[in-house]
């Protein structure tokens, strides 16, 4: 399976995009965020980018005000994952222009169409921005 | 619309129902538009799962829109292909799914990959013929698609690796391309050509080369190359590197590529980030396996990440702990496993952690008294998380000794289990588990050394079972651990007088709802009437793990049988040879006897042979009635205790002597020396600093170290050495006071002369005796407040007089309390704090009196400083060092200045 969710969460602790690839009901989702994102939270610079909870690894980075959250397997290759988030900002940011958080309030759906792009039940399936990006903007363009 | 539903979204997101607009959702996705649609089926698998009612109303459009000639349709109909198709309707979608395999653009190849991939996640058979399509995917001429298909092909080799053989060739050669940047420049990542191939690639060589030297073979060279490629600077190329470490463990093992692993880890180790150094921990773990010695090297590093602030470090560090276990560490290591886990509250994690200990306990305890005391503590902390096995394998140590026929140790061993438990019931609150270890302790061995009197151990269990009143099964320990006392009582011949709240408890018990507790109590009631005969063989002393012999033929009814079937009755026929027989009820009618006999059966397989045969004649008829059942019940519980197979502890014990030869290896010498020396240095700057603790200290280590050549016979000193700081003594005090002091520096502008002091502090533990004038210029109040009789300051002598009168007031009386506290940690502060208040006190002029809570402290200093007159003169080396600890601020220092100050 590999990845089982991804989460941006701004600083205040609000959900800005959630991307579940096992399904959880919403109280679960609810829940679980709100046990991440204070774990999450409370961690300092210096401290790693790792946070075990309950059977998953929290794997996160923190872009000014928004935190990228994913939660993978116990035997994933967490810098991996790591290196995989900063992918994903790097994606948007060349779709977005210098990203920030209101670009994916505004877009949420685009910011979903590189994730699917991205990723798919769970594995990491393409890897080059422009393959990523065709797409979208393919829709974009004919809308 | 749109906007409307992704309002939608934003409010599922957020945490709340937004189920009545989903219809709207699948509506979106039949409309004409491109984006439009693509929103819609955005939607229904953001809101629905698989299972959902209004699935039935997708598959349909689904179905058409896989068909259509846009390919971004087609795209966006196979995302959802992917979430929302279930068991029922793969059938449906199926065919054009495999049709899609070998559509023109590579994006919908790539998808379909993953609706087949999904598919076979959901339900393998039904796409068991289509496995051959990964592999023929892999050879596709698009990297997306290859790197795509490595995901189900990474399943599907999980799942079986020997069909995948064959395939190794091939992954190494992509391997190879990938490293040698063949594929397009899109793919790469910071440099790196492909990362996130390349590591689902080496994951998937991991598998196929696990304990498999031909295919092992075959990857030698790509790895190697790998190695040397990669860019240790970069985030992504560590990742990578990372995978390289995982693959090189899991192969088969190659000399050279262990060696390059051992580098890397290193490299991980030595980082500053704390994510390099997760990552080597974990890679250390998995390398620990194949080649023990390399944890050599990095004692240092991983006892610094032990000591880590950051939770998820220590957690990963006590994994690697738990993985290089052995019978001579093992008990450093448990001690600080109990010690984390009392200190989280997280019941998951707790559990794992407990669970662990028990195991390592288990497996290399080094004695049973430790054992039971390590037990105890984990019971007490999570009792209620740990398996009850575990509380029964307890039992059945302290019942059994250590396996050698040493009986006084064994009686001292459960004496001081005795002890300990009953000192243990003290506590408030104990977990269910643990009290029926005591309660059955207790009850077996409560009066076996007649240290306490009967009437003491029942007035203990009937405390517990009256406190835990609502735990049945703490109760029924508890009965049945009375009912021992009292039999091994009556059997010693010693007239018993029940406790009356033993009496109130029997009568609420033959009450009870519980028809266990109920029974117990009649057994009881039952056992304590009989004479001591009978008693003494119903419940012999110190039976527990005698072997009970279960007679299965029932040869002892034989007489019996044989004299029904003299009679006329039919003889038996086992149930095997009865099955055809239709009218097995008859059958038994007509033959009573047979039936008694086959009834009993059941039952009786239960019952040792020795009571039921020698016992019960001699037996009073109201006794033959009561005898039996508190047999059935009491084998039944001693049964559990003694018939688990006993053979683990023996074979831990055995296996602990045998591992004792091989146990330097693990943390060698060489590395071995720069921790030596540190905590040597340390403790012997604690010894100066502190004369007065360098009895207690040394005395300590001593101990120590006679405990471990106690425990290790043929180990070298070093290695003595290095036990004693991994026990964590003078080194650890050292650390926690360095931290300590970093938190206070924020505080210390509160008094003026306290950030250049600490400042100087740093420079003297860098550049220690060098420049005495230097410090000696910053350093004046403390100084002066640690040995006044240096006395260069005269004013500030007279300010500091007032104080050593009133602490020489009390001088001898705290000085005996401070002699009497062993504890190193607690003297240290007090120093600090007493040269804390003097500096303070003297920059205020000494305008307050002195507070009691000061004295202790001071006087410590004092006796200190007496002790060090003497020195005075040897050398300015000690002088630093005074300095240095008697300003080396603890955490407490601030709330001291409120005092003060406010």
């Amino acid at each position: 399976m590999g990845i089982r969710f991804i989460l941006m969460v701004n600083k205040q602790g609000q959900t800005r995009l959630a991307q579940y690839y096992e399904w959880l009901t919403l109280e679960e989702r609810r829940a679980l965020e709100g046990e991440i994102v204070r774990k999450c939270l409370a961690r300092n610079e210096q401290q790693c980018s790792f946070v075990e909870h309950r059977n998953y690894k929290i794997v996160y980075r923190r872009y000014a005000s928004l935190f990228f959250l994913v939660g993978v397997d116990n035997d994933e290759n967490e810098l991996a994952i790591l290196e995989f988030i900063h992918l994903l900002v790097e994606t948007m940011d060349r779709h977005f222009g210098n990203v920030c958080e209101l670009d994916i309030m505004f877009h949420l759906e685009k910011a979903h169409f590189m994730l699917e792009e991205m990723v798919m039940s769970g594995c990491i399936v393409e890897t080059s921005k422009a393959n990523i990006l065709t797409p979208v903007q393919l829709l974009e363009k004919t809308s | 619309m749109k906007e409307y539903i992704i309002r939608l979204v934003y409010v599922e997101m957020l945490g709340h129902d937004a189920s009545f607009g989903y219809i709207h959702a699948v509506k979106m996705i039949h409309d004409d538009s491109l984006l439009v649609k693509r929103t819609g089926y955005l939607a229904v698998t953001l809101f629905l799962n698989e299972d959902h009612d209004l699935i039935i109303l997708i598959v349909n459009t689904i179905q058409k829109d896989l068909k259509s000639d846009n390919y971004l349709v087609v795209c966006a109909a196979l995302n959802a292909v992917c979430k929302l198709i279930n068991e029922e309707t793969i059938p449906a979608v199926l065919p054009q799914i495999v049709e899609l395999l070998a559509h023109p653009k590579e994006a919908v190849r790539k998808k379909a990959i993953m609706a087949l991939h999904r598919f076979y996640q959901k339900s393998s058979s039904s796409v068991s013929h289509l496995v051959s399509n990964f592999r023929k995917r892999l050879c596709d001429n698009d990297p997306g698609v290859m790197g795509a298909t490595l995901c189900p092909l990474f399943d599907l080799i999980t799942n079986d690796v020997n069909s995948y053989k064959d395939l190794v060739i091939s992954f190494v050669s992509i391997l190879k391309q990938v490293a040698e940047r063949r594929l397009p420049k899109a793919y790469d990542y910071h440099q790196m050509p492909a990362p996130f191939i390349q590591i689902k690639l080496l994951k998937i060589l991991a598998l196929l080369g696990s304990s498999d030297k031909q295919a092992s073979e075959n990857m030698y060279t790509v790895v190697g190359d790998i190695f040397r490629k990669c860019d240790s600077s970069s985030n992504i190329g560590n990742a990578v590197l990372y995978e390289c470490i995982c693959c090189v463990s899991s192969i088969y093992p190659n000399h050279k590529l262990l060696e390059s692993a051992a580098d890397a880890i290193s490299r991980f180790l030595k980082s500053d980030s704390h994510n390099l150094k997760y990552m080597g921990i974990d890679a250390l773990g998995r390398l620990i396996k194949i080649s023990p010695e390399i944890a050599e090297q990095h004692q240092l590093a991983v006892i610094d990440c032990l000591e880590d602030p950051d939770d998820t470090l220590k957690r990963k560090t006590f994994e690697l702990l738990y993985k290089m276990t052995k019978s001579t560490n093992v008990e450093v290591i448990v001690d600080r496993m109990i010690d984390y886990m009392n200190s989280i509250n997280d019941n998951h994690y707790k559990t794992e952690i407990a669970s662990r200990c028990v195991e390592l306990a288990e497996q290399f305890a080094p004695s049973n008294q430790w054992f039971i005391q390590t037990m105890n503590k984990v019971f007490e902390h999570a009792g209620d998380l740990v398996n009850i096995k575990v509380a029964h394998n307890l039992m059945r140590l302290i019942a059994e000794g250590f396996g050698e026929d040493d009986d006084t140790a064994d009686s001292q061993l459960r004496s001081s289990a005795v002890e300990s438990y009953l000192h243990i019931l003290g506590e408030p609150k104990l977990p269910s588990v643990f009290l029926q270890v005591i309660c059955w302790v207790l009850g077996e061995y409560g009066t076996a050394d007649g240290k306490y009197s009967a009437s003491y151990i029942t007035g203990k269990l009937c405390d517990v079972a009256e406190a835990y009143s609502n735990d049945e099964t703490v109760k029924a320990y508890a009965v049945t651990a009375l009912m021992k006392i009292y039999a091994f009582e009556i059997a010693a011949g010693r007239k018993v007088d029940m406790l009356p709240e033993c009496h109130s408890l029997m009568e609420e018990f033959l009450a009870s709802h519980s028809t266990d507790l109920q029974q117990r109590a009649y057994e009881l009631q039952a056992v304590i009437g009989l004479d001591a005969h009978a008693v003494e063989s119903i419940l012999p002393s110190d039976a527990s793990c005698e072997d009970i012999e279960v007679d299965k033929a029932l040869s002892f009814l034989n007489d019996y049988i044989q004299e029904s079937i003299e009679k006329g009755a039919q003889p038996y026929i086992p149930e095997s040879e009865r099955t055809g027989m239709l009218n097995i009820s008859n059958f038994r009618n007509q033959d009573h006897h047979e039936a008694s006999s086959h009834g009993l059966r059941f039952e009786a397989y239960e019952l040792p042979k020795q009571t039921v045969q020698a016992r019960i004649p001699p037996a009073s008829l109201a006794s033959t009635e009561l005898v039996p059942v508190p047999e059935a019940m009491y084998p039944r519980e001693s049964y559990q205790t003694t018939t688990v197979p006993s053979v683990s502890s023996d074979a831990a014990s055995t296996e602990l002597k045998l591992r004792l030869d091989g146990v330097q290896k693990r943390w060698g010498r060489q590395t071995h020396f720069p921790s030596t020396s540190t905590s040597n240095s340390t403790s012997l700057k604690t010894v100066n600093g502190i004369t007065q603790v360098d009895g207690s200290n040394t005395a300590n280590s001593r101990t120590r170290e006679t405990y471990d050549s106690r425990k290790q016979v043929e180990i070298s000193p070093e290695k003595q050495k290095l036990a004693a700081s991994l026990f964590g003594g003078p080194s650890k005090t050292e650390k926690k006071s360095a931290t300590g002091h970093k938190s206070s520096k924020p505080s210390s502008h509160m008094v003026k002369s306290h950030a250049p002091k600490s400042s100087m502090e740093v420079a003297s533990e860098k550049t220690s005796v060098q420049q005495p004038p230097d410090l000696l210029d910053f350093g004046e109040p403390t100084v002066k407040s640690t040995a006044p009789s240096l006395d260069p300051f005269k004013d500030l002598e007279g300010l500091l007089e007032p104080t050593t009168q009133v602490s020489s007031a009390v001088n001898h009386s705290s000085t005996a309390a401070v002699t009497k506290s062993p504890d190193i940690m607690g003297l240290y502060t007090e120093t600090t704090a007493g040269a804390h208040h003097k500096d303070s006190d003297i920059l205020s002029g000494l305008s307050k009196p002195p507070m009691t809570n000061m004295v202790g402290g001071t006087t410590t200093m004092q006796v200190a400083q007496s002790s060090k007159g003497p020195n005075l003169k040897d050398s300015l080396e000690k002088d630093a060092l005074v300095r240095q600890i008697g300003v080396t601020p603890s955490s407490q220092n601030p709330n001291l200045f409120k005092d003060i100050l406010g």
